[in-house]
């Protein structure tokens, strides 16, 4: 995985597209379906924020990143605003850590300034459990007091196993729980193209972004 | 891939090293914020267990576990139980059965820790055995030259002093070669251990040769304590020949940084100017040191599986 990018993808050049079988999974939604999703969840942030200049949009590594970064340029194309875009690592704050011998990976933690009285949106790529995003929302309490905290997730897939909604969903995908949903980055540089892809558990690598 | 223990340098591979590098880096983070703690070992319990007197590998023990939310004890048993005569393997047992989740041991005599991993089933941290070993001091030296030059692969390390009782010596030459670096040891001649070349470094008696073209000067404490023997005619002759100076340092890289694993006798192994400004960075390995130490309990606490759970 790069630290910056979604979980890496298959190096293809060629841009696939919704619903077309890709070579190691389903497609559930192309770069194209991802910039609508987020174009949309933007004006309805702008729409459901009272104050929108008290935002502050925090990914969740590695998949949350990309998409963090697209809406911040959504919401200053749509309302003219300057959002600051945070980098939360949720891993020291899991409740599974010390159940396996090998601990993860640990991802980078960068909060460009303080919560306090700031409206902050999670962006995940994946919401499945849900135990991700109790684990972010502790991590955030360490770094101050946020008025309110908000959840975006590309992909919703149920599954829930704690009292957790999403404010915003990029899209609902159904989904038996032994299936791998994660966002996958092609291309490299600056502006890689994403998609939503869905593997089955015999193809998955371990790598997911699921949460 | 990682042992249940951390012994020493020369049983890991570069991975592993790389991977505890790597860890501390976001460690790093931690320290910087208001809230300097994690919950990651809630619950969790840390002994340190010192048979030698130190207070800094302690002190940077304890904050790296109390930031990870772990609880610390500290067990210094050269005060209480070693008078009643305790063998060091009844000590182990003992706090054995207390359940401690790490066990980070100091003691006077090399192989001690691994004598102690041997009949506890907790993971033991190697925190200086007599002169074998210290491999967490070692790898904060690594880490903070990696922090200064980006890399460690090509640079030439120049390790300057008492070679010969030196642990954090031979984990930095385990450590820093591993890494791909060039080592020299410099020192003289009752310092260098027989053979020292044959670990992959070259010795040298000079130190103006030792630091030509060195990207980093790694200066060692001279104890007092441990020279018995003759190893050099006076302290002042020392310093004179070895202790670095800012005169000396001119024959190594116009970029290069001083290092010393401290507590620096200030004139002797450094000048004074030296032990406390650029291109010196003791405070940076002290500051480091705490990032190493979370990185090193978070991958070697509890390793021990309490079933699996599917959670994501």
């Amino acid at each position: 995985m790069t630290p910056d990018g979604a979980s890496s993808g298959a190096s293809h050049d060629a841009p696939t597209h919704a619903a077309q079988d890709a070579a190691d999974g389903r497609v559930l939604l192309d770069d194209a379906g991802i910039r609508r999703s987020l174009m949309r969840i933007a004006h309805e942030v702008i729409e459901r924020t009272e104050r929108p200049e008290r935002l502050y949009l925090v990914a969740i590594p590695n998949g949350g990143i990309p998409l963090a970064r697209r809406l911040a340029a959504n919401l200053r194309q749509v309302a003219d605003l300057v959002v600051p875009v945070g980098v939360l690592d949720t891993t020291l704050y899991r409740d599974d850590l010390l159940t396996t011998r090998e601990r993860p990976a640990l991802r980078r933690t960068e909060m460009p300034s303080a919560v306090d009285d700031h409206v902050v949106i999670l962006v995940d790529d994946v919401v499945k459990t849900g135990r991700t995003i109790r684990a972010a929302m502790d991590a955030l309490m360490d770094f101050g007091r946020p008025c309110a905290v908000q959840v975006v997730g590309l992909a919703d897939r149920g599954h829930r196993e704690l009292p957790i909604k999403l404010d915003y969903v990029g899209k609902n995908v159904p989904t038996h729980p032994d299936e791998e949903v994660s966002l996958e980055s092609i291309g490299s540089g600056e502006e890689p193209e994403l998609r939503l892809v869905l593997l089955s558990r015999r193809e998955h690598t371990g790598q997911g972004g699921e949460s | 891939m990682i042992q249940q223990s951390l012994l020493g340098i020369e049983d890991l591979e570069r991975e592993d090293i790389e991977r505890i590098l790597d860890t501390a880096e976001h460690m790093v983070e931690i320290g910087r914020r208001d809230v300097k703690k994690v919950p990651t070992l809630r619950g969790r319990t840390i002994v340190n267990l010192f048979f030698e007197s130190s207070t800094r590998t302690r002190a940077s023990f304890e904050i790296a576990g109390k930031r990870l939310s772990a609880d610390v004890v500290n067990f210094s048993p050269s005060g209480s139980s070693l008078k009643k005569s305790e063998s060091i393997l009844d000590t182990a047992r003992t706090l054995d059965a207390m359940d401690p989740d790490v066990v980070v041991v100091r003691h006077g005599v090399a192989g001690v820790p691994k004598r102690i991993a041997d009949v506890l089933s907790a993971p033991v941290i190697n925190a200086g055995d007599g002169a074998h070993e210290h491999p967490t001091q070692a790898l904060l030296d690594c880490f903070t030259v990696r922090q200064e030059k980006g890399r460690i692969d090509g640079l030439t390390v120049t390790i300057v002093g008492d070679i010969l009782h030196s642990r954090v010596a031979r984990s930095d030459i385990y450590a820093f070669l591993k890494l791909g670096a060039e080592v020299r040891v410099a020192a003289p001649p009752p310092m260098i251990p027989p053979c020292i070349e044959q670990l992959g470094v070259k010795a040298y008696t000079s130190l103006r040769e030792a630091i030509d073209g060195a990207d980093v000067v790694m200066a060692l404490r001279i104890q007092n304590e441990r020279l018995t023997g003759a190893f050099f005619p006076s302290v002042r002759e020392y310093s004179a020949t070895f202790g670095i100076d800012r005169a000396k340092l001119r024959y190594a890289k116009d970029d290069a940084i001083v290092m010393h694993p401290g507590p620096v006798n200030r004139g002797v192994e450094l000048s004074h100017d030296l032990a406390d400004h650029r291109p010196s960075v003791i405070l940076d390995q002290v500051r480091n040191g705490v990032a190493l130490r979370m990185a090193v309990l978070y991958l070697y606490a509890g390793r021990r599986p309490v079933g699996k759970r599917e959670t994501e």
